[in-house]
């Protein structure tokens, strides 16, 4: 018998507080595969990486690492579901592994709690913890729900992949990992222009000006419509999905009611979630906030998903 | 719009030479690698719909025209999506180097007050994003969770670490409210 693989589990900001039915979906799916979550008591924000690590880069890598000592008391690798967080954990024990420099800066702040980062686990996100771990195989024998029919774009995101000299996960102009994971549910992949474009939210942009953050969501949006549109986008980020799931209502108020669009937008874990069988009452799918504020019928109950 | 006539001729007595060591030191340490080809700038979401440009940025500060760069509100309109950085023949990193520049220009007191209304929230709660209504609380129990999530939300002494790691580090002091 081999162990069963298990990591400690870091929720961030947005999945526990704004996109719960993303934490509840992850723990069903990685229930049905066999891989426990351990849970990170006291973790803290990432630190937000682009807006942190735009403030002041000590602060940035002292409060990630105060993170990361949580896991290396647990000794247990971290998986997390947003590409910031991601990005904030994996540079920062990245760079601290790295940068002596750094590294004394950190630990003098973290003895001030007496906290000593100390380089000795790894950080994943859900799509290496599924990709690399469970495995397509093992993923494709839960799929009970083939999503066969439903139109899928995918929104990789930036910051799982990129940069791709120092994550060496895929390679960020063709990147595949992330969509043979979605295709295994058999949902049609429809590939659109300005698939691999960052979805505006990112780097502070949001909070300092909202407006151009949407432009960049709205183009990725009009892409998907250019390509023939879709039932829904996946994505493997809660700050992407709020972008573009709370986006949609956001670009009518600020651009116009004339641009409506229609699409589902589904983080990773909640499509594996479906097409494990599962119903969307079983993990809240139905309060995502698009549907919360504008009341709209999902295209999953059109599409047959609820049985 | 633009025309020769309208730019004001750069000023070599405002230069900065220490402005560059300076980026290298916070994290933009190529940025001498860069032989203003462009790539960057078109690849650039940001600079496709705003006037941000990476390249100019980069090469302003080059110049040492520090207070050029951190002053530009256009600054804070890179998303941090790396497309440059996984582009540039040169392995600048421009992001970094923009990242390194917009350090220099919190710590020189260029902060907008969004941004610093967030950074609070992580020293006042632990969390960019805080459960801060309860309407938040029923929406974790509405899909079947605790009420309260295991990180600083139910941990108040995880915030009273951020806020102690804050203050060694100096960051309390930068986020504060600028006393009138
Ligand atoms: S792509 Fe690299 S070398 Fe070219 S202008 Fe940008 S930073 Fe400089
Ligand atoms: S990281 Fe910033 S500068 Fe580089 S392409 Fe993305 S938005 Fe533009």
């Amino acid at each position: 018998m081999t162990k069963r693989p298990s990591f400690i589990h870091f929720l961030g900001c947005i999945i526990p507080h704004r996109y719960p039915s993303i934490q509840k979906a992850t723990e069903i799916v990685f229930e049905d595969l066999d891989m426990e979550l351990l849970p990170m008591e006291g973790a803290s924000c990432c630190p937000a990486p682009g807006v942190f690590g735009s403030f002041d880069r000590v602060t940035w890598a002292s409060i990630a690492a105060r993170n990361l000592t949580i896991a290396e008391q647990a000794k247990a690798d971290v998986t997390t579901g947003c590409n910031g967080c991601f990005a904030s954990l994996w540079d920062a024990n990245h760079e601290l592994k790295h940068d002596e420099e750094l590294r004394q800066a950190v630990n003098e702040a973290l003895a001030e709690v007496g906290r000593e980062f100390k380089g000795t686990i790894e950080v994943t996100h859900y799509v290496d913890a599924l990709y690399d771990t469970a495995g397509l195989q093992k993923i494709r024998k839960h799929v009970v729900r083939p999503m066969t029919g439903v139109r899928m774009a995918l929104h990789p995101g930036c910051h799982w992949m990129r940069p791709k000299l120092v994550k060496q996960k895929d390679d960020s102009e063709k990147p595949h990992i992330f969509r043979e994971l979605c295709e295994a549910t058999s949902a049609e992949y429809v590939p659109y222009k300005d698939e691999l474009m960052c979805c505006g939210a990112g780097g502070a942009v949001r909070t300092a000006d909202l407006k151009v953050a949407l432009d960049f969501t709205k183009q990725k949006f009009d892409s998907i419509l250019a390509a023939g549109g879709a039932d829904m986008i996946v994505t493997p980020c809660p700050f992407c999905e709020l972008q573009l799931d709370a986006g949609q209502v956001e670009i009518q108020k600020h651009f116009g009611e004339e641009h409506t669009y229609t699409f589902d937008v589904l983080h990773v874990s909640e499509l594996l979630a479906l097409a494990f069988g599962h119903e969307p009452e079983e993990f809240g799918l139905a309060t995502h906030l698009q549907y919360m504020q504008r009341k709209s019928e999902p295209n999953w109950e059109r599409l047959g998903i609820k049985i | 719009m633009t025309s020769v006539e309208e730019k004001a001729p750069i000023d070599i007595d405002e230069v900065d030479r220490d402005f560059v060591q300076m980026i290298k030191r916070t994290g933009g340490t190529n940025i001498q690698n860069c032989y203003q080809c462009g790539t960057c700038s078109g690849s650039c979401p940001a600079g496709a719909r705003t006037n941000y440009l990476v390249r100019g940025i980069i090469r302003k500060a080059l110049l040492g025209l520090k207070e050029q760069c951190i002053s530009a509100p256009e600054l804070w309109y890179c998303t941090t999506c790396y497309t440059c950085t996984d582009r540039c023949p040169q392995d600048v990193s421009p992001t970094d180097v923009i990242k390194a520049i917009r350090n220099i220009a919190v710590a020189e007191g260029y902060m907008l007050e969004p941004h610093q209304k967030v950074a609070q929230k992580v020293l006042e709660a632990g969390h960019a994003v805080p459960l801060d209504k309860e309407s938040w609380e029923q929406l974790r129990m509405k899909v079947g969770l605790e009420p309260k999530p295991p990180n600083a939300s139910s941990h108040p002494e995880a915030v009273e670490e951020i806020k102690r790691i804050a203050k060694k580090t100096g960051f309390d002091k930068l986020v504060a409210d600028k006393e009138e």
